[in-house]
């Protein structure tokens, strides 16, 4: 089916996420929409999807214009989505998921859930999925979660499929798989949308790439083109993408984690005894697919956990059980994964972000009361030093975009003291210019002497920071490798297998993690 | 269970494996289901909380039923004198009866000991076993000297049960679809009002049933409306909505009804029906077949909702609602909608539970008759574990207890009749603690669903 959108503008009040967008998916193609976190590429598939409706442009399927006023519209028409967070319900089996919303009943209304198995066994069988139609899809790992999502939007013969950033949830090797698949799927006449922001996949599989910045359409490019040609495209300038830094000297160690475990309140080990340690002046990346414990690791690390069971010890100071207070007072800068929920209060500005977690006694209160020229004094050169481009320093946080977000967040925890820094996520849901900006900080950081610890689920991001890298699968650290260590070494040590090829470099550690 | 497992601040490299709660304590891991879901490791967080109530318990009969024992003969009787089949009177020696369960008690409790020190749980059957142990050591001491009426205390149980569990049907099928639902009790006075009204006026009972489900759907409706159109907090507008109908049926009731009751406020009542048969059954008989038309609606109707929430395309959308509604709207499923007329729906099935009070027990509309049974009926709800059969049970729990008071006032048992009044309740705070276990509601329940 060949899928054609025209003119599409969505505004959001005065932001225009969607301006006059045009795209022309030929059927048995695997389009390539490419863009930065924010360029509108999502607002747009969800005015495809009927999840949004489009202030003016129109959609046409086989030259047909289409009217959808919600997603079963888009449905009926032929239009699948695998969304991004995958809209499965956890506590549902895989038939009653694909079922839902378009259900077969027996006599007496009974629902006829012999006949969704089979359906869910069919479309499996048929890209050999191998998938069990009774099993609670709370149970599934999320590759196989992004499967059932596949199968939903295959069971109601969608003949166009929008992946929306399918990659972010998965490992190397299941967005292999992936890619596989989605092969499969173009060559059975199925037109694909493929939203994404890596460079590398698109290239990879795309037949044609549509690159969107600012919400609209800034050109088209073959996946022959380079990486630098796409960025360039995608970020509107030459972009730099590689992290300068130089040959680390690590120091004697300063953190160090013995044995660490994080119990949730299921009794699970969400981190399953895990020893490492970071020395001054390197940084030790840890790596891993989205909720495979590093979350739980950081949150340990600075005590935002309720149990614990092992030790940490900051240049010989115990961290284990004490308040958040006493960590960060140890020394500890922390730049949480979510930067709206935990690092940041939406409503305050700038200025008052800037000192929240120093809000108990000098050189921002006195007596009682709050300092507020010498914090509007104070506010005004950090924003300077990190770049925050705001219309000053009393705009409320909320109302910066992402990457200035987070540099309000590194300004603050930066402009401590510290001996150990903590940044989970730094450059998730931010603009390119400012993932240099925040990598270019992370590096001097660790230059200066301070040990740094960086959790990230970007491959990209490990490889340009690490001088190690700690995978970790399950709650347990799979090894410890150096930092250049290739990405298909890494990305089974993602998948929890530990190739016998690796050079370790910290042999107690790994026997220490591998328990 | 939410106290820290953190070590204390130890100086130096001690491993933090002590942990300071004298309650839970994990232990060495092991490895349960190495390829399932997450994978991840488990470990058992010991949790001493059901031995030790165990054992407050077993105290409790200590002093009660054997240092405080009372001497006589305790008579359970099994059937009414005008019964089909006669079982005989069950006579125990009180004192004997005492002593049995309370070493029975013990027991059950160093066995519950026993098991936590050994990593495992304390199985349900033995908490409910536990549980009638004490309540036949309770009743036989209680009763020393008398006669209990055993099916008096049944037929009581269903009849007090009653309007709790049509409000629990009403709160299941409200919670699962998304919207908390604090105004059953507002739909339950709704409903007695309505049809004792209509009753009255017409004669006819069964139309007071049916005014009673329109009265109930329209507390419903305010809720829907504040709740899904205007995202006001679900359990501020349930419980201003309790407070708007006592205070609305409180003034109708003293400015109008009690003017001309013998017009307005005298329905009939449902008679008993007595099913042929099985309403010959000892002991079970009496208890739930010979009732009025209301009780057997209301077997029909837990049965309904049960089979309809699990088995058919309503269920697995309201379920999905309630669950997940983005999935659920990317489906296809008007996620408002489905909110707004299940809200309905469950309003005219907790009315029906207060048309029992005017047309089936009482005969007579009162002030703030319902007394409380709406919020029971939501405890019944959380304890059932949003599950139609599990909350009629525990409804049926509620309502035993309820009846006890009443039975024990009868036949002068020395527990004063006002700490027998606080016994539904103290059992609902049990309940919904959770001695049980921590129990899940549907995820998205209380929370508005804002399309972008």
């Amino acid at each position: 089916m060949k899928l054609e959108l025209r003119g599409i503008t969505k505004r959001f009040g005065s932001l225009v996420a969607n301006d006059h967008i045009d795209l022309v998916v030929k059927p048995g193609e695997i389009h390539a929409l490419l863009g930065e976190n924010g360029a509108g590429k999502s607002t747009l598939m969800n005015v495809l999807y009927g999840l949004y409706q489009a202030d003016d442009g129109e959609i046409l399927l086989d030259d047909e214009v289409q009217h959808f006023a919600g997603p079963g519209d888009a449905m009926n028409a032929g239009i699948g989505m695998v969304h991004q967070h995958f809209m499965l319900i956890p506590v549902f089996t895989v038939a009653e998921n694909v079922m839902l919303g378009n259900e077969q009943t027996k006599a007496g209304g009974r629902l006829d859930l012999p006949a969704a198995r089979a359906r869910v066994r069919e479309i499996s069988a048929r890209f050999g999925f191998d998938l069990d139609p009774d099993a609670l899809v709370d149970d599934l790992p999320v590759g196989v979660q992004q499967r059932v999502e596949i199968i939903k939007a295959l069971s109601r013969d969608a003949k166009v499929l929008v992946f929306d950033e399918p990659t972010a949830v998965l490992t190397p090797q299941e967005t292999d798989e992936l890619m596989v698949i989605m092969g499969q799927l173009r060559d059975a006449g199925t037109s694909i949308v493929f939203i994404t922001h890596k460079l590398r996949e698109v290239r990879e599989i795309a037949d044609r790439i549509t690159i969107i910045r600012l919400g609209s359409v800034v050109g088209e490019a073959a996946p022959t083109a380079s990486n630098a040609e796409l960025a360039s495209l995608m970020v509107g300038r030459a972009v730099e993408l590689t992290v300068h830094k130089e040959v680390s000297s690590p120091g004697e160690a300063a953190l160090v984690v013995r044995d660490l475990s994080v119990v949730d309140a299921l009794g699970q080990l969400v981190v399953n005894h895990v020893s490492f340690e970071v020395h001054r002046g390197e940084i030790l990346a840890i790596a891993g697919v989205q909720g495979n414990g590093q979350t739980e690791l950081s949150e340990a690390i600075i005590g935002l956990q309720e149990k614990v069971l092992g030790s940490i010890t900051l240049d010989g100071r115990w961290l284990v059980g004490m308040s958040v207070a006493k960590v960060l007072d140890a020394g500890v800068g922390f730049v949480p994964e979510d930067r709206n929920h935990d690092g940041l209060v939406g409503e305050f500005t700038i200025a008052e972000n800037l000192m929240l977690d120093r809000s108990d006694r000098a050189p921002f209160v006195k007596r009682g009361t709050l300092q507020l020229n010498y914090l509007n004094q104070f506010a005004d050169e950090k924003a300077k030093e990190f770049d925050v481009r705001s219309q000053g320093i009393q705009t409320p946080v909320g109302r910066l975009s992402g990457g200035n977000q987070q540099k309000v967040v590194l300004a603050r925890e930066l402009s401590r003291d510290l001996r150990l820094f903590v940044a989970a996520q730094p450059t998730r849901g931010i603009d390119v210019g400012s993932i240099e900006f925040v990598h270019k900080r992370i590096v001097e950081t660790r230059d200066s002497g301070v040990p740094v610890i960086v959790v990230s689920t970007e491959l990209d991001e490990v490889t340009a920071l690490a001088d190690r890298i700690a995978v970790m699968y399950r709650g347990s650290i799979v090894g410890i490798v150096p930092g250049n260590t290739s990405r298909d070494v890494l990305g089974l040590m993602m998948a929890g297998e530990v190739p016998d090829t690796i050079t370790t470099i910290d042999t107690d550690t790994i026997e220490g993690a591998l328990l | 269970m939410s106290s820290p497992l953190s070590a204390s601040a130890a100086s130096g490299t001690n491993l933090a494996t002590e942990v300071a709660d004298p309650g839970t304590r994990a232990t060495a891991t092991q490895h349960e289901h190495p390829d399932s879901s997450n994978g991840l490791e488990k470990t058992i967080v010991k949790s001493y909380k059901a031995p030790i109530a165990f054992a407050i318990f077993t105290v409790i009969a200590l002093v009660l039923f054997v240092v405080l024992g009372r001497d006589g003969v305790s008579t359970f009787r099994l059937s009414n004198d005008n019964d089909l089949i006669q079982l005989p009177a069950l006579g125990v020696p009180t004192r004997i009866a005492g002593i049995v369960a309370t070493v029975l008690l013990a027991v059950i409790a160093v066995l519950a000991y026993l098991r936590v020190r050994a990593d495992r749980h304390v199985p349900l059957w033995l908490t409910s076993l536990f549980g009638v142990l004490f309540l036949f050591g309770f009743l036989a001491w209680a009763a020393a000297g008398q006669t209990l009426p055993v099916p008096g205390l049944l037929v009581g149980t269903v009849s007090l049960s009653v309007p709790l569990i049509f409000g629990a049907m009403g709160g299941v099928i409200s919670e699962r679809v998304g919207v908390v639902n604090v105004a059953i009790e507002g739909q339950l006075l709704a409903g007695a009002f309505a049809s004792a009204v209509v009753a009255s006026i017409t004669g006819q009972p069964l139309l007071g049933l049916v005014v009673a489900m329109i009265a109930g759907a329209l507390v419903s409706f305010v809720l829907a409306a504040f709740a899904i159109k205007y995202l006001v907090d679900q359990v501020i507008v349930g419980v201003v909505l309790n407070v708007l109908v006592i205070g609305l049926t409180n003034f109708l009731y003293s400015q109008v009804l009690s003017k001309n009751a013998e017009v307005l406020n005298s329905p009939p009542r449902f008679d008993r029906i007595n099913i042929p048969v099985l309403s010959e059954i000892p002991i079970i008989g009496p208890t739930l077949f010979r009732q009025t038309i209301v009780v057997y609606l209301m077997y029909i109707g837990v049965a309904a909702v049960y089979f309809a929430l699990f088995h058919t395309k309503w269920g697995l959308r309201v379920r999905a609602v309630g669950e997940h509604p983005q999935a659920a709207d990317t489906v296809g499923i008007n996620v408002s909608g489905t909110r707004f007329w299940n809200v309905l729906l469950a309003g005219a099935i907790a009315g029906l539970g207060g048309a029992y009070f005017t047309l089936g027990s009482v005969g007579a509309f009162n002030k703030e008759m319902t007394a409380g049974a709406g919020y029971i009926a939501l405890a019944a709800v959380i304890f059932g574990q949003w599950d139609p059969i599990r909350a009629t049970l525990a409804a049926l729990l509620f309502g035993f207890a309820s009846n006890l008071q009443n039975v024990l006032g009868i036949i002068g048992s020395p527990v004063p009749s006002e700490f027998m009044l606080m016994l539904p309740y103290v059992l609902t705070i049990f309940a919904v603690a959770g001695l049980v276990g921590r129990s899940r509601g549907p995820a998205a329940s209380g929370r508005p669903y804002i399309k972008a």
